[in-house]
C-alpha cells in the first residue's frame, strides 16, 4: 500500500489532482481509494487530498497521517503548518515553488521542487500546476510512468486543454529528472 | 401483511349517520321551495335529494341532524322538529 | 466493468439504470452531487423521468410519496437536516406502504451545525418503518440500490428503503467499483407494478383517517411485515449473486468472528478501517474480528445471536446517540441476549467519530485495546479533555 497525501488550497484543484492520480493508478490496474478532507469549504482554505492504493481492494477510510508521498500544491502553506509531518523515513516530497526551499528532511527523504505554475502558465495558460506537479510525481517516485499520465489525461480531457495539460506533464516530468541526474 | 390501507369510494354508506341526531331533526315543507339546491350542497352527509320546486328531502338513515339545511335556506321552508313528530 | 468513480457518481448512475419516473429532492451537503448528476442525466435525455425542482425537503418528501402513490417508481435523497425536515413525510411514506427509495448521504446533525459523518440523521429516523441499509463502500453502496427497489416493491412488502452510506467518507470519496449494466439491471429489478394506486378510473383513499377501533392493525402489519423482509433478504441476495455474481449476506457481514475473542459490531465505512486494523492484529496473533450490521431496519436478532453468542468480549461502536441513554445499537445487541444463556461475558460500548471526527486506526486499536473483562458503558474515543474546560454559570 502507497499514501499520498496532497496540501493545497480550495479552490487549487487538489481534488483534481488527487482523482486523476487514483485515475492512473485505476488504469495501472491497481486499486486507488482518493478523497478529500474539506474546512470550512471556503476558497484560499488549506485543505487536504489524498490517495491510497494497493494491489488488493483498499479498506482503510481515515486520512493519512504517515504518508509515502507528499505533493504540495501551495508553498506558502509551509509558512504556518508543518506539510511533512508523518512522512516516512524514505518519504518523497514534491513542491511547487519557483526559488526552491530549504527542509530539514531525514537522511533518506527526498524532496524535488518545480515551478509548476510557470509550466502551467506557459503551456495551460493559467496557473494551475496540478498536472506538472503529477508529471513530476511520476519521475520522482517511479510509481507511475508518463504514458499512464497522458492516456489518464487523454481520456479526461480533449481539445487544447488535453495538450497543454500534456506538454505541462512532459516538463514537469523531464525538469525532475534532470534535478536527479544534477 | 398489510391490515387497514385504503378506503374504497361508497364506504360511508356503511355508516348510518341518522343514529347520531338527538331529537331534532329537519322538516322539509315543501311550500316556498325555489330549488336553489343550497340545502343539498350545505348538507355534510350528503342526503339530501331532490328534482325541482317542493320536491327535496332527506334520508333520514343518514341524516346526522345539524341543521345547517335549515340555516342556509333563503325561505325558511325547512325546520327543525322533535323526533317523534311526522315529518310529512 | 470496473470503473473509477466518486461514490455520488455511482450511486446516480445505479439509480438512472432503474429507471425512476420521479425524482424529487433538494440539494443539501454532503448528498448534493447525487441529484446534482441525475438531474444533469434527466436534462441529458439519458433518462426518461420527471425531474420535479422543490423549494425544501418536505416538499421533495411529499413529491415522491404522490409520485409513488401513483404508482411510479421514484427516487430522492438527503441528509441530515434535510432528512428531518422530511421526517414528517417520511413516516407517511411507510404508514402508506409506498416504496420509495431514499439514499441518506449520513451527516451530524445540528447543533452545533456541522456537515460532516456520523449516522445520527438516519438512526433518529429507525422507527419510522423504513428498511435501512448501511453500506461500507462503493460496491456495496452501488449494489444495495439495486436490492432496495427489489426489496422494497416486493408485494409482500411494499415498505419504503432507506440505503446509508456514509458522507464524503463514501459520498465524495472516488473508488474502484463494478458498474451494473443496463442488461443485468433489468433481469434483476422487474418494472415496478402495485395492486393500489390513485387512479381516476378506480377511485382509492390512500392514507386515510384510522381511529382507534383500525390503527393499531396498520402498524401492526408493518412490524410483521419487517419480519417477512428478514425472511426475503437472503432469497433477493442470492438472486442478486446469480445476475450479478456477487453474493452478499444482506443482514450481517462477519469478518474473523469464528475463533475471535473480540469482536467489535460496526455499520457503514469505518467496517473497512476495522478489517485493516484486524488484519494487523492477526498477524501478531490476536484473535480479533468484526460483525457489520448491513440490515439495521429490521434488526437481523437471531443473526446477531448466532454470530456474537460464542464470543467472550463483544464492543459496539456507535457513531450516533440517544442523548440520556445508551447509545442506539448498544441498547438493541444487548436487548438480543437478555435471558439467554449462551452470550458474551462483556458487551462494551465505544462512541467514535461523531461529526467527522476522522476515525483513524489508531482510534480503531483503542477499542480493541479498552475491550477488557471490565464492562465501559458509553466510552468516547478520541474525546479532546481540554475542550471541555468552558463554563457558563
Amino acid at each position: 500500500m502507497k499514501e499520498i497525501r496532497i496540501h493545497a488550497r480550495a479552490g487549487q484543484g487538489a481534488i483534481t489532482t488527487a482523482s486523476l492520480l487514483g485515475y492512473v493508478y485505476f488504469l495501472k490496474g491497481v486499486y486507488a481509494y482518493a478523497f478529500p478532507s474539506f474546512g470550512a469549504a471556503r476558497m484560499g482554505a488549506p485543505m487536504n487530498a489524498f490517495v491510497r492504493t494497493d494491489t488488493l481492494p483498499v479498506l482503510l477510510k481515515s486520512q493519512i497521517y504517515e504518508p509515502d508521498y507528499i505533493i504540495i500544491v501551495d508553498e506558502t502553506l509551509m509558512r504556518g503548518f508543518n506539510c511533512l509531518s508523518g512522512l516516512k523515513e524514505d518519504g518523497i516530497v514534491i513542491i511547487n515553488s519557483k526559488e526552491g526551499v530549504d527542509l530539514a528532511l531525514k537522511p533518506k527523504q527526498k524532496v524535488y521542487t518545480l515551478a509548476a505554475n510557470d509550466i502551467a502558465l506557459k503551456n495551460i495558460g493559467r496557473p494551475l500546476g496540478n498536472t506538472a506537479l503529477l508529471g513530476a510525481y511520476a519521475a520522482a517516485t517511479g510509481e507511475i510512468g508518463l504514458d499512464n499520465l497522458t492516456e489518464a489525461i487523454k481520456k479526461k480531457f480533449s481539445g487544447k486543454i488535453q495538450d497543454g495539460n500534456i506538454a505541462a506533464i512532459k516538463e514537469g516530468y523531464e525538469t525532475v529528472l534532470k534535478n536527479k541526474k544534477g | 401483511m398489510f391490515g387497514p390501507l385504503v378506503s374504497k369510494p361508497g364506504s360511508s354508506r356503511n355508516n348510518k349517520t341518522g343514529s347520531w341526531r338527538a331529537g331534532l331533526k329537519p322538516k322539509f315543507l315543501r311550500k316556498n321551495c325555489i330549488a336553489c339546491k343550497m340545502c343539498l350542497l350545505v348538507c355534510p352527509e350528503d342526503c339530501i335529494r331532490g328534482e325541482g320546486k317542493n320536491t327535496y328531502d332527506c334520508d333520514y338513515a343518514y341524516c346526522k341532524g345539524c341543521g345547517g339545511c335549515v340555516k342556509v335556506c333563503p325561505k325558511a321552508d325547512i325546520v327543525m322538529v322533535k323526533e317523534e313528530e311526522n315529518s310529512k | 466493468m470496473k470503473e473509477f468513480l466518486e461514490g455520488s457518481i455511482a450511486v446516480a448512475r445505479v439509480v438512472k439504470l432503474c429507471k425512476p419516473g420521479v425524482i424529487s429532492a433538494y440539494p443539501i451537503t454532503p448528498q448534493t452531487h447525487i441529484v446534482e448528476e441525475l438531474a444533469q442525466i434527466v436534462a441529458n435525455g439519458e433518462l426518461n423521468s420527471q425531474f420535479i425542482n422543490v423549494e425544501s425537503e418536505h416538499s421533495a418528501a411529499s413529491v415522491v410519496l404522490g409520485g409513488s402513490a401513483a404508482g411510479v417508481r421514484v427516487y430522492t435523497a438527503t441528509s441530515s437536516q434535510g432528512l428531518f425536515y422530511m421526517s414528517e413525510v417520511i413516516f407517511n411514506i411507510a404508514g402508506m406502504r409506498l416504496p420509495v427509495v431514499l439514499t441518506c448521504a449520513n451527516r451530524a446533525v445540528s447543533a452545533p451545525i456541522n456537515i460532516w459523518n456520523d449516522h445520527q440523521d438516519s438512526i433518529s429516523l429507525r422507527d419510522a418503518g423504513w428498511i435501512q441499509f448501511y453500506v461500507e463502500n462503493h460496491q456495496e453502496l452501488a449494489d444495495y440500490h439495486l436490492m432496495a427497489y427489489r426489496l422494497a416493491e416486493d408485494k409482500s412488502v411494499m415498505l419504503p428503503a432507506m440505503v446509508c452510506m456514509d458522507g464524503y467518507t463514501l459520498t465524495h470519496a472516488i473508488d474502484v467499483l463494478d458498474m451494473p449494466t443496463q442488461e443485468q439491471v433489468d433481469k434483476f429489478l422487474p418494472s415496478y407494478k402495485t395492486s393500489y394506486k390513485l387512479d381516476v378510473d378506480n377511485p382509492i383513499t390512500m392514507g386515510p383517517l384510522a381511529d382507534p377501533d383500525y390503527y393499531m392493525e396498520a402498524r401492526y402489519a408493518i412490524q410483521e411485515t419487517h419480519k417477512e423482509v428478514i425472511k426475503l433478504i437472503p432469497k433477493v441476495t442470492a438472486e442478486f449473486s446469480r445476475v450479478f455474481g456477487r453474493s452478499y449476506n444482506g443482514l450481517i457481514e462477519e469478518y474473523q468472528v469464528t475463533d475471535a475473542d473480540k469482536v467489535i459490531v460496526a455499520m457503514g465505512s469505518v467496517c473497512g478501517t476495522i478489517k485493516e486494523v484486524i488484519n494487523e492484529l492477526r498477524k501478531k496473533g490476536k484473535k480479533v474480528g468484526l460483525l457489520k450490521i448491513v440490515s439495521y431496519r429490521p434488526f437481523p436478532v437471531s443473526e446477531i445471536y448466532e454470530s456474537l453468542k460464542n464470543v467472550p468480549k463483544v464492543g459496539i461502536i456507535d457513531r450516533s446517540l440517544s442523548l440520556g441513554s445508551f447509545a442506539p445499537l448498544v441498547s438493541e445487541i444487548k436487548a438480543v441476549f437478555f435471558g439467554k444463556n449462551k452470550k458474551p461475558a462483556v458487551i462494551s460500548s465505544f462512541i467514535v467519530g461523531l461529526g467527522g471526527r476522522d476515525i483513524t486506526k489508531d482510534s480503531i486499536r483503542d477499542v480493541f485495546g479498552l475491550m477488557t473483562s471490565k464492562e465501559k458503558a458509553c466510552e468516547f474515543i478520541d474525546l479532546k479533555p481540554e475542550l471541555l474546560k468552558e463554563e457558563y454559570e
